[in-house]
């Protein structure tokens, strides 16, 4: 089991949500987060003084798969959230130990 | 008729505490929302009580406690056939016959509105209690005695008598609410965080626009009270018409105030600031509001166009020279104020320069001088800035104990 960690922008969450559907992913948690990376802040203008935004506002989507589907799954994100920008985020992959469905008590790949 | 239309006047002008609320709640952060509301809704009712307790008495010698206002009680039928025939006998010439009571109202809510510029300007730094204190001071004796001076007809001190003319208080309310504010502010200091080490000026966005969007426009709508109701009257077909003038005119400078303002800040800026837009609009109006009668519809516009040009401008300016003032409001009502002074002479062949000149110097003189003793004697005895760390936590958990968006988690 693998634990797919992608950072994106807040726009293309519903097409990546799609995609991720479309692949027969089930299930996905989503968090509003701000961070930096190349893209950096950016000024803006307010009644004649700069402010500079430090940190943009991203969307996080934490997806747990099976093995199987990390390869679709990644291309599924990739192809969903890609404009060519600088932004467009990013995808982590870390190993997921275990995982266990609290109804029912399943573990492992049942769960997901 | 001019009873009933001071009254309807005087509830519009009363509504502008709203707007002054709205578009303060707007400009500030989160943190401070539920303290200038707090400021917003307590100053009117202070505004209320001191002028009947002793303002009115001031400025137009209505005693103390109202006791020289002829109320119902006083006014027995051979009294209101006094008025009546008196009314009938100068054809409902040139006075407005109306009950003592209803210009009571009608200046009060002056006086409110002359105390609102000031909370604007101190917001989000002064202490709560320091600024009531401040409140009591300016709309009980401050602002009164000073309107004496104008609109009473007194004499300034028994020296010199002013021959100043302000239809409906461009210097007298608008001047004289920001004199007081910059007395508070140069007293008081910039917010943290304003103004860095390196000499860079930050912004600090305001919380919710549409808020300050929404007070905008309830201060235009309260503003035709303002101006319109300044004409004092309304039976006879002159008079009916002057007022129409005046309503016209208001309007005509708001909106050249707010397209001059756009152009400035999109020209000055590169975006077009929606902030400047609407301290565009009221600048318009505050440069109206000296001689709204007078100007034909086209120099309405331009009068208000170019008060929307100052009032940029001089919010730039205040900025270079540290002076911070969080809603504009002592660029609105008090460079614009000074604009609208000397408007007059552009269409009212009464006024004199000198005449403008000397009144606006005493207005200001007076106002800013009483004022900045009076912070002094405040600042002494209790301080009138929060601590670092308040200013920091937000005055709404400091001064009122609770936030005014509990669901929303602060920064």
């Amino acid at each position: 089991m693998k634990l797919i960690t992608t950072i994106i922008k807040p726009f293309k969450l519903d097409d990546v949500r799609e995609a991720l559907s479309e692949i027969g992913i089930q299930g996905a948690t989503v968090t509003e987060v701000k961070g930096f990376g190349r893209q950096k802040g950016h000024t803006e203008m307010y009644r004649g003084a700069e402010y500079s935004v430090d940190f943009l506002p991203k969307i996080k989507i934490e997806v747990a798969v099976k093995d199987d589907l990390l390869e679709s799954a990644i291309e599924a994100i990739t192809g969903a959230a890609k404009t060519g920008h600088i932004g467009d985020g990013k995808i982590f992959v870390s190993d997921l130990l275990q995982s266990i469905r609290i109804r029912t008590g399943e573990s492992g790949d049942d769960a997901l | 008729m001019d009873t009933f239309y001071f009254l309807i006047c005087g509830a519009l002008v009363m509504w502008m505490a709203a707007g002054f609320a709205m578009l303060e709640a707007g400009l500030v952060r989160t943190k401070n929302t539920t303290e200038i509301l707090t400021k917003n809704v307590a100053l009117f009712a202070i505004a209320c009580t001191m002028y009947l307790v002793c303002g009115y008495n001031f400025m137009y010698d209505g005693g103390l406690f109202l006791s020289g206002v002829t109320t119902v009680a006083g006014m027995d039928d051979a009294a209101i056939q006094a008025v009546l025939d008196a009314s009938i006998e100068s054809g409902f010439g040139d006075m407005g016959e109306y009950a003592g009571a209803s210009d009571f109202f009608f200046q009060v809510v002056f006086v409110a509105t002359a105390m609102s510029i000031v909370s604007g300007a101190v917001a989000e730094r002064m202490k709560l209690w320091a600024f009531l204190l401040f409140a009591v001071v300016m709309t009980g004796f401050i602002y009164p005695i000073e309107g004496g001076w104008t609109w009473g007809g007194k004499s300034v001190f028994g020296l010199y008598e002013l021959s100043y003319s302000d239809y409906a208080g461009s210097g007298i309310v608008h001047l004289a609410g920001a004199a007081a504010a910059l007395a508070g502010v140069l007293l008081l200091g910039p917010r943290k965080g304003k103004y860095q080490e390196s000499g860079a000026v930050k912004a600090i966005p305001g919380a919710n626009l549409p808020l300050a969007t929404l007070g905008t426009f309830i201060l235009w709508m309260g503003w035709f009270g303002f101006n319109g109701g300044s004409t004092l009257k309304l039976g006879g077909i002159g008079v009916a018409n002057e007022v129409a003038n005046v309503f016209l005119n208001t309007n005509a400078a708001a909106a050249g105030g707010l397209i001059a303002a756009m152009i400035t800040a999109r020209l000055l800026f590169g975006k077009t600031d929606l902030t400047m837009c609407l301290n565009g609009a009221l600048a318009g109006l505050v440069a109206i509001t000296a001689e709204p009668a007078d100007p034909t519809p086209l120099l309405s516009t331009f009068i208000g166009a170019i008060g929307g040009v100052i009032v940029v401008f001089s919010i730039v300016t205040l900025d270079k020279l540290r002076i911070d003032d969080p809603v504009g409001a002592i660029s609105v009502h008090g460079t614009v104020g000074v604009f609208g002074i000397f408007a007059v002479l552009l269409s009212d062949s009464d006024a004199t320069f000198m005449g403008q000149l000397i009144g606006m110097l005493t207005i200001f003189g007076w106002v800013f001088g009483t004022s900045l003793i009076a912070w002094i004697a405040i600042k002494a005895v209790m301080g009138i800035r929060v601590s670092a760390e308040e200013e920091e936590e937000g005055l709404d958990i400091i001064d009122c104990g609770m936030e005014a968006y509990p669901e929303f988690v602060n920064q």
